[in-house]
């Protein structure tokens, strides 16, 4: 096999025992990589039933065909665990060199099982498993991790995925970094904590070779090339940042926990604006002509010195979706949770809703006292420091930070039940997943892509705000096509997330996004590569799998239909200003889709999966387990 | 700071320009041995602090100390181009010239146990492969005068008319 060592690596750390694991190449032609080869990995080691937070729920890494070839936006791997947020399948993508690291020491994925009685970190040197003490680095953020290791074994090119503090301290939203890239959501960095495994490092040496090398270099010299005109501007220029301006004028950028879809000082939390004040410099993840991650760093103020890659999605939920109209503290909230490894979205999220929850008058300054503020303090929206202050407090569990590492769902349902009040109407999860930075009020095929999402509340596991946005249909009202469209623009996505490949990629093989425009030259990549003989339909068939292995992972979790559900306040409180006014999804709207999608899928009523469907996908042994 | 004061080309990086992305590295060692292999790569990239990138390669320097270190004289330095050869017949992968290299561009190739030194791929038409590769348009082909007149250059374009 060509793109695959056809080894899978598994790491016992009970017993400190590791084993390989084959599988047939027919395997990898179904499951290929990256989210989904991870998933069918969870599927297959997992204690059905368990805590995510105990030995049974195994750590599932899986690479991708393209890491180490120089493939554009190849240097990616997938991992899957139950989530501790969602108690469904998490899983997450990160970037860059221990994807490539892995494939160089010839694992196409591990798993890690059990868990260790004493802090621990595995170190993969080629195909030699060590484990090694990491009672010296608990403590220490992901960043000096990952360099201590590699100080330690006296190797710069040692690639580590580690976690912070926060992942040590089981915070739910607790993130895996490796080379200052984070498997941001889902909290796996709380899996890894709750097995004593500080970090999984790997040194491999071996030089990678394709099924045809000539062919393959020249497909990827044509869309190095492409990728520095104008289909990824919007990426290396301002990168994901651009959202900022463009969501506000919709009427859709969170704004005070998503009371507001616009926000009175978006121009100061601008792409524009971080730019020319803050931006120092642009860096790539492994193998990435692209290049879009903003480093910034603040020059001024209380947080000078702060410096971190900022991305809309994290900067949104701290910023104006905390009221807060500042990128100095922006930033420096995101380089506490970079640092401290955990997922801004959540933690955000999180202290927004602590916020409302305190100026309704349910919490008190009081209930804010910590080493810093011993007389506690006041986190109204806008507060920028009690923002910073409170993604402290999650990280290290202080204070009211432990009732907040929780994540929204637990917390609010937590309160709820000591004081007999609602919180939960304006917790913003989907199955315990924080919202992403879209209000989808005014985007309802969005909102059904949210609602049915495997993973709860994700914008990268679903495109469907593309025809919302682009105007494809109207988004504020609903009709027969968004089932389909919910369907095509979750595969759509998980085709790139199994792969895997960086999404931004995605105009550059013919200038056309859709299915038509990538989806050969995607085929022509995978051949070159593996040597297979892979056309459109088998491209397409790889997110339908990878979208279904997931589902099923979450039906043997005990998944209902009623799971699919939206927050509270998307479903009765009208956006109140803005481009998007006097929007919700109502409940008839909400199910209405839901029927549509199902029958979309060639599900049931109920949205489980037939037999025969599973069979077609090629997954008989999950027929047999979870088809009806 | 070592300074090589050399008169012959080199692979120079810009660092403003780099973004860290190691295609350079893929493409060398591919160029090199069939495979993609960072390890194996003739330049090698450089992330010092969060935020400085930049690559290293072989230097061209006068006088190379390489050279000069090298106990069984497998290296020799081409009089016109400058490159640094190695003689497979004479070395013994000694890593001496690997200590007397100021700038790191030197390696023992662990199988072949033959030093290793960028060849600015001059049997190639298209020249340098990580040049002609890189997305950024950070490396080049250059030599230490040509660098300064081009940072003079930049320097009284942006005293006059300020910075672009």
């Amino acid at each position: 096999m060509y793109g695959y060592s056809g080894k899978i690596l598994h790491v016992d750390l009970t017993n400190r025992k590791t084993h390989v694991e084959r599988k047939p190449e027919e395997w990898y032609k179904i499951y290929i990589g990256g989210v989904s080869m991870a998933s069918r990995l969870c599927w297959e080691n997992i204690e059905v039933g368990c805590d995510p937070l105990s030995p049974g729920n195994p750590i599932c890494i899986a690479n991708g065909m393209f890491a180490g070839t120089p493939v554009p936006v190849g240097g990616k791997y997938g991992i899957a665990s139950k989530s501790p947020l969602t108690g469904f399948i998490g899983d997450s993508l990160s970037s860059s060199w221990f994807s490539v690291a892995l494939k160089r020491a010839g694992w196409d994925a591990i798993v890690v099982h059990g868990a260790s009685n004493d802090w621990v970190y595995v170190f993969i040197d080629d195909d030699r498993v060590e484990f090694r003490d990491a009672s010296h680095l608990v403590g220490r953020s992901a960043y000096e991790t990952e360099e201590a290791i590699r100080e330690e074994l006296n190797d710069d090119q040692v690639r580590s995925a580690v976690i912070g503090p926060a992942g040590e301290k089981l915070v739910r939203m607790a993130s895996v970094t490796n080379d200052s890239r984070q498997a941001g959501r889902t909290g796996h960095g709380a899996v890894w904590g709750s097995k004593k495994l500080k970090a999984i490092s790997v040194r491999g040496t071996h030089g990678v070779r394709v099924a045809d090398p000539e062919m393959l270099l020249k497909l990827c010299y044509d869309i190095t090339q492409t990728a520095q005109g104008p289909y990824t501007q919007k990426y290396r220029i301002l990168g994901t940042m651009a959202n900022v301006l463009n969501l506000n004028r919709l009427g859709i950028l969170p704004t005070r926990n998503y009371q507001q879809g616009v926000f009175e000082y978006a121009e100061l939390i601008s792409g524009e604006y971080l730019h020319e004040h803050y931006h120092v410099k642009t860096i790539a993840c492994a193998q990435c002509p692209i290049a879009c991650e903003q480093m910034s760093r603040v020059k001024d103020g209380p947080y000078a010195g702060a410096m971190t890659g900022i991305d809309y999605e994290p900067l949104y939920a701290v910023a104006s979706n905390c009221g807060v109209g500042d990128l100095r503290a922006g930033i420096k909230t995101v380089d506490i949770c970079d640092r401290g490894g955990m997922d801004a979205m959540s933690t955000g999220v999180t202290i927004s809703w602590a916020m409302e929850t305190f100026e309704r008058g349910i919490f008190k300054k009081e209930d804010f006292k910590c080493s810093k503020y011993p007389d506690g303090f006041e986190p109204y929206f806008g507060n920028a420091d009690a923002v910073v202050t409170l993604a402290e407090m999650i990280r290290d569990r202080e204070g009211i930070g432990d009732l907040l590492a929780e994540g929204s769902k637990r917390a609010s349902a937590r309160v709820d039940a000591e004081k007999g009040t609602e919180t939960w109407k304006w917790a913003m999860h989907i199955k315990g997943l924080e919202c992403p930075g879209y209000d989808a009020r005014g985007l309802k095929t969005f909102a059904l892509g949210l609602a049915v999402g495997t993973r709860g509340a994700c914008h990268n596991r679903t495109a469907a705000y593309d025809p919302d946005i682009q105007g494809e249909v109207d988004r504020f009202s609903v009709d027969e096509t968004r089932g389909r469209l919910a369907k095509d623009t979750e595969e759509y996505a998980a085709v790139y997330d199994t792969l895997p490949l960086c999404k931004f990629i995605r105009r550059c093989f013919t200038g056309k996004a859709d299915r038509a425009g990538a989806w050969p030259s995607i085929a022509k990549l995978i051949n070159a590569t593996t040597g297979w003989d892979f056309d459109y339909d088998a491209v397409d068939l790889i997110g339908e799998r990878a979208h279904t292995i997931k589902k099923a992972f979450n039906i043997r979790e005990g998944w209902t239909r009623a799971d699919d559900h939206l927050p509270w306040r998307w479903m009765h409180e009208p956006m109140k200003e803005g481009a998007s006014a006097g929007h919700v999804v109502t409940e008839e709207e909400l199910e209405y889709m839901k029927d549509l999608y199902y029958e979309a899928k060639g599900w049931t009523k109920d949205g489980l999966i037939p037999k025969e469907k599973l069979i077609a996908l090629g997954m008989d042994d999950v027929a047999e387990e979870i088809g009806v | 700071m070592p300074t090589s004061t050399s008169k012959y080309r080199y692979v120079a990086n810009d660092p403003t320009k780099c973004v860290g992305c190691q295609f350079c590295e893929y493409i060398c060692s591919y160029t090199k041995t069939g495979e993609f292999n960072t390890y194996r790569s003739r330049i090698r990239t450089v992330r010092a602090e969060e935020i400085l990138i930049t690559s290293i390669t072989c230097r061209t320097c006068e006088d190379a100390p390489c050279v000069i270190a090298c106990p069984r004289d497998a290296l020799s330095q081409d009089p016109v181009t400058g490159i640094i050869h190695v003689d497979a017949s004479r070395c013994d992968g000694c890593a001496w010239c690997v200590e007397a290299c100021d700038f790191g561009a030197i390696s023992i190739n662990p199988e072949t146990k033959l030093a290793e030194i960028c060849d600015q791929c001059e049997d190639l038409e298209d020249g340098p492969q990580c040049v002609k590769w890189c997305p950024k348009e950070a490396l080049s082909l250059t030599t230490p005068d040509q660098r300064a007149q081009r940072a003079r250059r930049k320097l009284a374009v942006e005293e006059v008319i300020g910075p672009r």
